[in-house]
């Protein structure tokens, strides 16, 4: 699937920026409420007023560790946090508190569709505020709240091979941040962020070529879409013999090309030095164990799960885990049902119908599993028909409450007089007016026209309201017929 | 008023004083000599308001533990509501929002304010002769510079404008204007006060400590400053077992003192080595034992120090930049026109020199040279200290290398300006505690001082040898 680069290989590395949901703020404890109004969520500490000094949220670490565990990562015993020193309005202290030499996670793993990718390092640092300069036109407005918001900083190795590569690995690495509940995952809201670096070499080659760094990339498709085009255009300058130059690049989606950032804005003299207001963290195993304990089952080995115990097919494992609160849903149903397939089925279909065409999460999804499992348990009891089971869902669909009784499907099926005729003598009844009302077509199929079963079906049910247990009219039929 | 608290509190408690008068004569001392430039502030009214205030309390038996001691704090200390100018015109018109942790615990105790002292602007400066707002003027000799960075609050303790001051010691801040002006100046070991509410200007350096004039004084208000406090990650928790009262209770029989070999050579004003050699054949007289002990790294101090602390300052100073709050140039067309100018407008010569110095230092391609080395020298300096302190209990050293030198003396050359920490200076790399106490005068009739280092958060064995040496006959 992925695109062929001729003789050449790309060479790509991301850099992703994931923020953090924890309750308070990185170092102080002010809110992380993303909707608050412009700076209501500040304090003297995350506004840099002097002789303010940070501390450490603890929650922050939970997170990273988190992530670092499932990402199979070594986990620093002592790591240090350092600042990162430049001017901007909307860094109030004059420099970001990150870490630099020890990155409390490093050298883990990430498993794609064929591929492992290497972890380099996951650190943490707090975020920035933020600068708004279309709201005047004379003067920029800052907006604080976002200042001292938990970031954690996820750097790959250079083992992404293709643009296609580097999409999954962001989505893989997504699905995990959300799974562990430690990110939302909303790249609009800018909760994840990416930069990628790119280099291209002609294939077998060991050595690395020039590399480019495209910055601010802020969704996936872009990123997959900026990374394209950046290495067509390393390629196009590699076939006509000329060198590609070290640059730091942006991306514009609408015109779809990368283009060199100001000179000013890449050259950055940073000046790390340790944080000397913070102490260093220390992680024991116990700290660690307490982590794995808290940690949910992770998508792989969910998957696994699914197709062993449940016996799904691989392609419904792999849709019912890409989001954690979708498998929990099927879970909860699957658990109260006889057939795991059909709550497949159910589930893949008409729940995430219904998801995609109101464009909302599981979590808005207003059918309990309860009563969805109850559906499919009437539906595979033979109660009703799945005909039938269709319309009571659109009914169950109406009823927006998940514990309002009207949203029952025996209370639907009743209230509308749904349930199987499966009664015989009623059935045989309505058969024999079917067959003296059509004297022609039953003469036609007894001539050997067997085809016609189905108009005799179709009649039988038209008379019953589709409400005709189907197993039993096909016994009653064949009997009157032959 | 040359009374301990104590003696204070003992006349408050039976009625022969009120805080209302204590507070009234402090305040004339300050209007009689104000052309000492001592304070940046004064809260006259609002002094004299929380006087009658504790005079009820004490009256009605329930006034903390400081009812009635009337306080100064240097002017880089926040306090809520009043302006903290941290003697720079970059925060000229700054108001703080807070309450620094170590000032509000001494208000939990029913302390008086009565004003924030000058010092050295962001307290860079050896003489105070960098505050924005003009030097102090030393109450000994008006000609001679009272010392810094903490000029204004030795100079408040000397001139009894108030009974203790807190002062701030990166590097001798503390010690060296108390030498100088003749009055007693604690450093407390790092961690053991939290620097909430401290501007910061080295954050691995920085110290609150109090100056005054009685040893009991300077023990009960570090006891209730001191302490693990939530908002400083590098306050201590467990060695905060400190009591003032513990300094009466050492057995200075048997105590080993140790004279450092490094700090008697060149350099050193005549009258200042013999004045130690007097406290120290005193000392050995009353059965303490003397040894003389070699810290060898010594040496590289001053270096050392003004390559950290300097790194450190371009960062912690990087905030005051006319964004948010503090100066802002009049002519701040874009972003960076408005940072160079406010910060070059904003900041005096000495800061900005630490700014550019620390910039420098910690560049890409001078950090290992510069900053990364002289953070291993710092760890060879703590390692000297711990081997001395196998040998001895306390060292003994001059605070400051001459008395108070004349205004204007030395503002020519920075680096003759920095040599003044010479003695001072290891400690704060070192984190250790160290006390300046007046031992007596040279022959113009300017005091000298001299320092007691002890182990980390030993503070009680240096205010206890301190108390016995200020007992004794020397002064």
């Amino acid at each position: 699937m992925s695109r062929d680069y001729g003789k050449y290989e790309p060479v790509i590395g991301l850099e992703v920026h994931a923020q953090m949901k924890t309750k308070s703020k990185a170092f102080c404890s002010c809110s992380t409420d993303f909707n608050s109004p412009p700076n209501t969520n500040v304090c003297p500490i995350c506004i840099g007023h002097p002789g303010t000094l940070p501390v450490l949220n603890k929650s922050l670490v939970d997170f990273i560790l988190k992530l670092g565990i499932a990402l199979n990562c070594n986990i620093e015993r002592r790591s240090i946090f350092a600042r990162k020193n430049y001017f901007y309005p909307d860094l109030p202290k004059g420099y970001q508190i990150s870490q630099y030499d020890t990155p409390i996670c490093s050298d883990g793993y990430l498993e794609i569709k064929y591929r492992r990718i290497g972890i380099q390092r996951i650190h943490m640092e707090e975020d920035a505020g933020k600068s708004l300069h279309d709201l005047s036109d004379d003067s920029s407005l800052v907006d604080l709240n976002r200042s001292g918001i938990p970031l954690i900083e996820i750097v790959s190795q250079p083992d992404l091979r293709s643009a296609e590569e580097a999409y999954d690995y962001l989505s893989k690495l997504k699905q995990m941040l959300v799974y562990l509940d430690i990110c939302d995952g909303n790249m609009e809201e800018g909760s994840l962020r990416c930069d990628v670096n790119v280099s291209v070499r002609l294939k077998g080659d060991s050595e690395y070529g020039t590399k480019c760094e495209v910055k601010n990339l802020n969704s996936f498709k872009n990123t997959a879409d900026a990374l394209d085009y950046e290495i067509c255009r390393q390629i196009d300058i590699l076939e006509k013999g000329d060198k590609v130059i070290h640059q730091t690049l942006t991306y514009d989606a609408i015109q779809k090309i990368t283009y060199p950032m100001r000179s000013k804005e890449e050259a950055h003299d940073y000046r790390y030095f340790p944080e000397p207001d913070l102490v260093s963290v220390y992680v024991d195993e116990n700290w660690i164990s307490e982590i794995k304990g808290s940690m949910p089952e992770l998508p792989d080995v969910r998957r696994a799960r699914f197709i062993n115990d449940y016996g799904l097919p691989e392609y419904d494992a792999e849709v019912l885990t890409a989001e954690k609160s979708v498998a929990d849903f099927f879970e909860s149903v699957v658990s109260r049902v006889k057939n795991p397939k059909s709550a497949s089925n159910w589930v893949m279909g008409d729940v995430m119908r219904v998801l995609n065409d109101k464009k909302i999460s599981i979590g808005e999804f207003w059918i309990s599993s309860g009563n969805l499992a109850a559906l499919i348990n009437l539906i595979e009891e033979g109660k009703i028909s799945n005909n039938i089971g269709r319309t009571v869902y659109e009914e169950m669909l109406k009823v927006k409450q998940k514990n309002d009784e009207r949203q029952n499907p025996e209370y639907i099926i009743k209230e509308k007089n749904l349930i199987l005729v499966s009664d015989e003598n009623e059935l045989e009844r309505v058969v024999k007016k079917v067959l003296a009302d059509n004297p022609t077509e039953a003469e036609r199929y007894r001539n050997g026209e067997k085809k016609l079963l189905g108009f005799f079906i179709g009649k039988v049910m038209r008379e019953t309201g589709g409400k005709a247990d189907p197993k039993k009219l096909n016994e009653i039929l064949s009997k009157n017929l032959n | 008023m040359k009374f301990s608290y104590r003696e204070l509190r003992k006349k408050l408690d039976s009625g022969e004083t009120s805080c209302r008068e204590v507070v009234s004569s402090y305040l004339n001392k300050i209007n009689e000599r104000k052309h000492l430039n001592v304070f940046l502030s004064v809260f006259n009214e609002e002094a004299l308001k929380k006087a009658d205030e504790i005079d009820y309390k004490i009256k009605s038996g329930y006034a903390g533990r400081l009812a009635g001691m009337v306080i100064s704090i240097k002017d880089v200390l926040s306090l809520k509501g009043k302006k903290m100018t941290c003697a720079s015109k970059m925060l000229e018109n700054f108001e703080a929002v807070y309450t620094a942790t170590a000032v509000q615990r001494l208000i939990d105790e029913d302390v008086i304010i009565i004003g924030k002292t000058n010092c050295d602007e962001f307290a860079m400066g050896s003489s105070n002769e960098n505050s924005a707002f003009g030097a102090v003027l030393n109450p000994a000799d008006e000609s001679r510079v009272a010392g810094g960075s903490s000029g204004g609050s030795a100079a408040a303790v000397a001139a009894e404008m108030c009974m203790i001051s807190l002062g701030t010691d990166t590097g001798g801040s503390i010690r060296q204007p108390a030498a100088f002006c003749g009055v007693i100046g604690l450093k407390p070991t790092y961690g053991r006060v939290s620097r909430y509410g401290l501007t910061a200007f080295a954050s691995s350096f920085d110290t609150i400590g109090p100056l005054g004039k009685d040893i009991y004084d300077i023990a009960l208000v570090l006891e209730i400053m001191s302490g693990y406090d939530p908002r400083d990650s590098t306050s201590v928790s467990d060695v905060t077992d400190f009591k003032a009262e513990d300094i009466e209770n050492i057995d200075l029989n048997n105590l080993r003192i140790g004279v450092v070999k490094e700090y008697l050579g060149e350099g050193l004003q005549p009258e200042i080595r013999d004045k130690i050699k007097e406290v120290i054949e005193r000392l050995r007289d009353s059965g303490l034992i003397i040894k003389e002990v070699s810290l060898p790294y010594l040496k590289y101090s001053i270096q050392t120090y003004y390559i950290l602390t300097t790194a450190e300052a371009s960062s912690n100073l990087a905030r005051y930049d006319g964004a948010r709050y503090g100066y802002r140039s009049p002519d701040s067309g874009d972003v960076e026109t408005m940072y160079i100018n406010s910060r070059s407008e904003g900041f005096g010569e000495e800061v900005k020199r630490r700014i550019m110095l620390g910039t420098y230092v910690l560049s890409a391609g001078y950090y290992d040279a510069y900053y990364r080395k002289a953070q291993k020298v710092r760890r060879l300096i703590k390692n000297d200290f711990i081997k001395a302190f196998e040998e001895v209990d306390l060292l003994l050293t001059p605070s400051t290398p001459t008395t108070a030198f004349r205004i204007g003396e030395k503002t020519t050359d920075p680096l003759e300006m920095y040599l003044n920490d010479i003695f001072t200076t290891s400690a704060n790399l070192a984190g250790n505690p160290a006390i300046s106490i007046p031992v007596g005068w040279d022959k113009e009739k300017l005091p000298i001082g001299i320092q007691l280092t002890a182990r980390d958060f030993d503070e009680k064995t240096a205010l206890a040898a301190a108390d016995y040496i200020l007992r004794s006959e020397f002064t």
